[in-house]
């Protein structure tokens, strides 16, 4: 790997709107993505509540953040990891959360899904593939 | 080893500055390099200079302060982060209509490229959140 | 890579130390640090996930033992009470810091 490409990690594994971080650590990534580097996002513990579909914070007088996770494939960030294990534990299924997708210009702009459910033990061998972790 | 620093946590409310300040003194004592010390979330908290704290107990902003004098470190303030929060230098009290400003002269507020920077050109980021 | 897992929260507040014990691989290291201290207590449910896991190193942050009137005596076996220093070692000895916060 070229010394200047680096694998970040973001690290997430907070709710949405209880805390920021879940907010202010997408504005890191979104700025992240204008440095080139090969990004990953992993959703754990209660972070994956962060794209559960169907976010409405008409009545909290709060910014609903969530169409920003859409937007993250024109950034080129497409690669969101989804813990299964976090999403058993919650109740949870793939089918709850977001439609996160990409287009791929190398095959004709197809569009694909950005978000990969992998096992707890997948995601460790993931992290550990990763230069920086970013926690938020 | 070139060390890039996060603190995501305010002064007092939690022991992730005061961490961070031990790590980055005794990284600093050992002849490694502090690239930056990048305050986000309540951590812009960490470099407003209007705070006193009880004489009796240790004064986080200027020992920060004092400590990046001495090694001449690169204190940085997100600018977003600090906007929420109200932590205002010169520049940002122009931009957005502010009477005053807050921020000790040994940070400066910029942009969240600045921690991204940090960590492509660090060998190592710490972060000390909740 | 081998990283350096750090834990800062008491594990009776949040599961930052179950979550932590959960992707750490052989040939890593944890650190306890601030209230994480308190996962390097014998006697607790932290013992059994620190017994058992294979190949990892165990540290704990002995000024913030010493500040919360956490004695050696009452440290699982096999933790390694350390200095700022060494946590600075530790950081540049190891890959990467991952910090479950």
């Amino acid at each position: 790997m070229s010394e200047d490409i680096k694998n970040f990690l973001y690290l997430n594994r907070r709710a949405p709107y209880g805390t920021i971080y879940a907010w202010e650590s997408l504005e890191v990534v979104l700025i992240g993505a204008a440095f080139d580097q090969k990004v990953s996002l992993a959703f754990v513990d209660d972070g994956v509540f962060q794209i559960v579909k169907g976010q409405d914070t008409s009545d909290l007088d709060m910014k609903n953040f969530s169409p920003t996770y859409s937007a993250l494939g024109d950034y080129d960030v497409n690669q969101l990891y989804v813990e299964q294990e976090s999403l058993d534990e919650r109740g949870l299924t793939i089918d709850d959360l977001m439609h996160l997708t990409w287009e791929d210009e190398d095959e004709d702009w197809a569009e694909k899904d950005s978000i990969r459910v992998v096992s707890r033990a997948e995601l460790a061998k993931i992290i550990e593939g990763q230069d920086v972790v970013f926690s938020f | 080893m070139k060390f890039a620093i996060q603190i995501n946590e305010g002064p007092y409310q939690h022991q992730a500055s005061d961490s961070a300040y031990m790590f980055t003194k005794n990284a600093l004592e050992k002849g490694h390099e502090i690239f930056r010390v990048f305050f986000y979330h309540d951590g812009v908290g960490n470099s407003t200079r209007l705070t006193s704290p009880p004489q009796d107990d240790r004064h986080v902003v200027n020992r920060w302060a004092e400590l990046a004098e001495k090694h001449d470190l690169d204190m940085v303030v997100c600018v977003a982060a600090a906007q929420r929060r109200g932590v205002v230098d010169d520049g940002e009290a122009e931009r957005n209509g502010k009477d005053a400003t807050n921020i000790h002269p040994r940070f400066r507020i910029s942009g969240l490229g600045q921690l991204v920077e940090a960590a492509i050109q660090s060998e190592r980021l710490v972060v000390f959140g909740d | 890579m081998s990283e350096l897992h750090t834990v800062n929260k008491s594990p009776f507040e949040k599961s930052s130390f179950d979550s932590c014990m959960e992707h750490v691989l052989e040939g890593s290291a944890v650190l306890l640090y601030e209230d994480g201290v308190y996962a390097a207590m014998k006697n607790i449910a932290a013992e059994g996930k620190v017994k058992s896991a294979q190949g990892v190193k165990f540290f704990v942050l002995g000024p913030d033992m010493k500040a919360r009137g956490l004695t050696e005596d009452r440290v699982t076996d096999g933790f390694e009470i350390v200095d700022y220093g060494k946590f600075v070692d530790l950081a540049a000895e190891y890959d990467k810091v991952v910090a479950w916060v």
